[in-house]
């Protein structure tokens, strides 16, 4: 354990990269979740280096933790020297960011033209019902939340979806319900993986495994 | 199958090799794609079950994860390695994999799923494949195999020469930025080395968002190497030492693949500070994207990577001038970076010499939509959009007959068959009153509702807009409703003037493209499908009352 880690008027970027984690409890008393914070003071030291190192910071913190809380951005704004607003601006620019926990298990739906051209209109309305929300919203137990996405590149074999980051292809109705059907039954302590396509934790997991296989 | 197979030898007694009969063979090679493509429809289950059958039946097989051949509506497309040949099965679900075996088909043999040698397959053996030579060959993280296929020869010639003469090659070549704007790749460089500025960039745009489009998902997948040599003969030409790979997040594979591809060529010499000996630098960063269309416009970009918002600039001055961090700034599609190693190794003559007009080299068309067989071709400009559909697109998918193909992304125009006999070049397109852009074709049957697709071209200009620009901000959503207007009836040719002038005004206020070609699909959808938006509906909605 570091002496100096608290309490310390140095900013945590101005030290190198260390991702020393400041011990909990004694840290960032003042938000809710102090390991959360501990996490978030890691994540901005490994980054605040780096040229535009706002986006990079902004997708650690999601991919770690789920989504950005709103109270950490007066923490990412004094570390990258920008104001709240502009470091809010960022976060409600960008689609991918979310500021709020997500459902479980997060369930993207091409809405792109090659999609319509073969059927997405009818799948997306299937899903809705079949979950009982509509876009941007979550089934009623929070088990899938559902989004909207513009493309997955998968165009030649539409519709596409993806769960939890991972692209699933040549979508029909009765495709989509094999793969919801065992979420929906998860019980309600099941661990919460709701990732979008971009939150590459499973994928970097797949692509990992992939490349060690024999 | 670990007995030793017989091999007949021409001339047994002469022959220099060790006779066959006594080496043990080594195991079959058998390739199952990596690519999202394949992913998304089970390939890791499938490359899963043939280990699992290949081991249950004590047979030795040596199984790679290529890239993708573009078949895709063949995919997961297996691959088998007989005598150096190459067979085809697909598409291939995991339950196939059993009945495969016992067909046989580590010897190639026949089965309904076979296709025979994948290099005769007439929709491949019918391509000119420049810039995805290797993608779907190799295994795209062996810099081994890169290099067996003429990888990074390029790069080498590159090295022997100056800057001047790099951005010369590239300009003979006729290349013209693959991203959609068709800009002469040359003069951009050009323009570049010969700013003053101790610092410059290359960056490449790999924010591929245009719906149709897949091109620069499959080469990052199943070529990366050819991306990263790409980019660092742009850094020697302008006298750059960093660049930056702009990636959307929806690509979490490529992402992967790039930023193991680029470690991997790092610790073999082919970036960082001494490139092959040559004491020249250069090195790249992977930096994702987060969700906005938007910033697949080039100063969009550039702001996302500071940081920011992904907000338009003006111009000037170009990215050329003052463009990441202020600096200049090479900042290209990854097709076209990926089409640079070809011209410094084979020759800018080589490649001008495909395609047709002021449309040089080749194009990797994206076949997409309603199609029976969709994938990458890539062919010479100058090929029609009618060969595109149906001699390798094998016509719908549904069976019902073609109405209309957007070609060019979301911002594209929406062709009639009567101009399907169009050849594929960027100033024939251009003067049907569209853009071939980035080569997606997303073709529609006759089930379409060309109303509701201009009405979909102006909600997802209101979704995307970065909100700078008046014309696109607020010229999006008035159209939806004067859409829906014209949809219902209400002043219908009143209505469909202001539709006109607003996309008038679209066209000519906007500061970029997204605002500027949103009027593309509306107008073609209008001019060439006026029935969707006229009386019919009238007719209908009196019955309904």
């Amino acid at each position: 354990m570091r002496s100096d880690a608290v309490p310390d008027p140095v900013p945590a970027f101005t030290r190198a990269a260390t991702l020393a984690v400041k011990p909990a409890g004694k840290a960032a008393t003042k938000s809710g979740d102090s390991a959360d914070a501990c996490t978030i003071a890691a994540l901005i030291a490994a980054h605040a280096g780096q040229p535009g190192a706002l986006l990079p910071l902004l997708h650690a913190i999601q991919d770690t933790l789920g989504f950005i809380a709103p109270d950490s951005v007066g923490a990412i704004a004094q570390a990258l020297n920008l104001s709240r607003a502009e470091v809010h601006g960022v976060i409600t620019y960008y689609p991918h960011f979310r500021t709020a926990a997500p459902a479980r298990h997060t369930l993207e739906v091409c809405r792109a033209e090659s999609c319509q051209a073969m059927g997405g209109d009818a799948l997306a309305a299937h899903i809705q019902q079949r979950l009982g929300c509509e876009f941007h919203g979550a089934h009623a137990s929070r088990a899938v939340g559902l989004e909207a996405v513009y493309c997955l590149g998968l165009c030649a074999q539409s519709p596409a979806i993806a769960i939890d980051g991972i692209a699933h292809a040549r979508m029909t109705p009765a495709r989509i319900d094999r793969l919801l059907d065992p979420l929906l039954a998860e019980s309600d302590d099941a661990p919460s993986t709701g990732q979008g396509s971009g939150d590459a934790r499973h994928v970097l997991q797949a692509s990992r495994r992939r490349q060690e296989a024999p | 199958m670990n007995t030793p197979q017989v091999f007949p030898s021409r001339d047994a007694a002469n022959s220099t090799v060790p006779d066959l009969r006594v080496v043990t063979t080594p195991p079959i090679r058998v390739f199952v794609p990596r690519d999202t493509a394949a992913l998304a429809v089970g390939a890791d289950a499938v490359a899963q079950a043939i280990r699992d059958e290949a081991a249950a039946r004590g047979l030795s097989i040596d199984l790679v994860r290529n890239g993708s051949r573009g078949l895709l509506w063949l995919e997961t497309l297996v691959e088998v390695d007989c005598l150096g040949v190459r067979h085809a099965y697909g598409p291939v679900y995991a339950e196939d994999v059993a009945g495969l075996f016992d067909a046989g088909f580590l010897q190639g043999a026949p089965h309904a799923l076979a296709h025979g040698p994948t290099e005769a397959i007439p929709y491949l053996a019918r391509q000119q494949r420049f810039t995805f030579a290797r993608v779907g060959i190799t295994d795209p993280l062996s810099l081994d195999d890169y290099v067996a296929l003429d990888g990074f020869c390029g790069l080498r010639n590159a090295l022997a020469k100056s800057g001047e003469e790099i951005v010369a090659e590239v300009t003979e070549s006729g290349l013209r930025g693959r991203g959609g704007a068709a800009f002469p790749t040359g003069i951009k460089w050009k323009t570049v080395l010969q700013a003053p500025s101790d610092t410059k960039y290359i960056v490449c745009n790999a924010d591929e968002g245009d719906s149709g489009t897949f091109a620069d998902r499959m080469l990052m997948e199943g070529d990366p190497y050819v991306l990263i040599e790409g980019m660092t003969i742009a850094g020697l030409a302008v006298g750059a030492e960093y660049g930056y790979l702009y990636v959307r997040s929806e690509y979490p594979e490529a992402i992967a693949t790039l930023e193991a591809a680029i470690v991997l060529a790092r610790q073999a010499g082919y970036l960082g500070t001494d490139i092959l000996g040559s004491g020249r630098s250069f090195d790249l960063e992977v930096r994702k994207g987060a969700g906005s269309y938007i910033c697949g416009e080039e100063t969009a970009l550039l702001e996302s990577i500071e940081g920011k918002r992904g907000v338009v600039r003006a111009k000037p001055p170009l990215p050329a001038i003052a463009g990441l961090f202020g600096r200049p700034t090479v900042i290209n599609n990854v097709i076209t970076f990926a089409s640079v190693p070809i011209v410094l190794d084979r020759g800018a003559a080589f490649y001008r010499d495909a395609g047709m007009g002021r449309s040089r080299g080749t194009l990797p068309f994206q076949l997409a939509g309603n199609l029976k067989q969709g994938g990458l071709v890539e062919c010479a400009f100058g090929v029609t959009l009618h060969d595109l559909l149906y001699a390798f697109g094998g016509g719908s998918a549904s069976g019902r007959p073609l109405r209309a193909v957007q070609v060019g992304g979301p911002l594209g125009a929406y062709l009639p068959a009567v101009q399907w006999n169009v050849p594929m070049d960027y100033e024939a397109l251009a003067g049907l009153g569209g853009v071939l852009g980035h080569g997606g074709l997303v073709a529609f049957d006759d089930s379409v509702d060309m109303a509701k697709m201009a009405r979909y071209a102006m909600a997802f200009c209101a979704v995307e807009s970065c909100g700078k620009c008046t014309p696109c901000r607020i010229g999006s959503t008035r159209g939806v409703e004067v859409v829906d207007k014209i949809v219902a009836g209400q002043q219908r040719p009143q209505q469909i003037q202001l539709l006109r002038s607003l996309c008038d005004t679209m066209v000519n206020g906007s500061l970029c493209a997204m605002g500027s070609m949103t009027p593309y699909p509306v107008l073609s959808a209008l001019n060439h499908f006026p029935e969707d938006f006229g009386d019919a509906q009238q007719a209908q909605a009196a019955q309904a009352a």
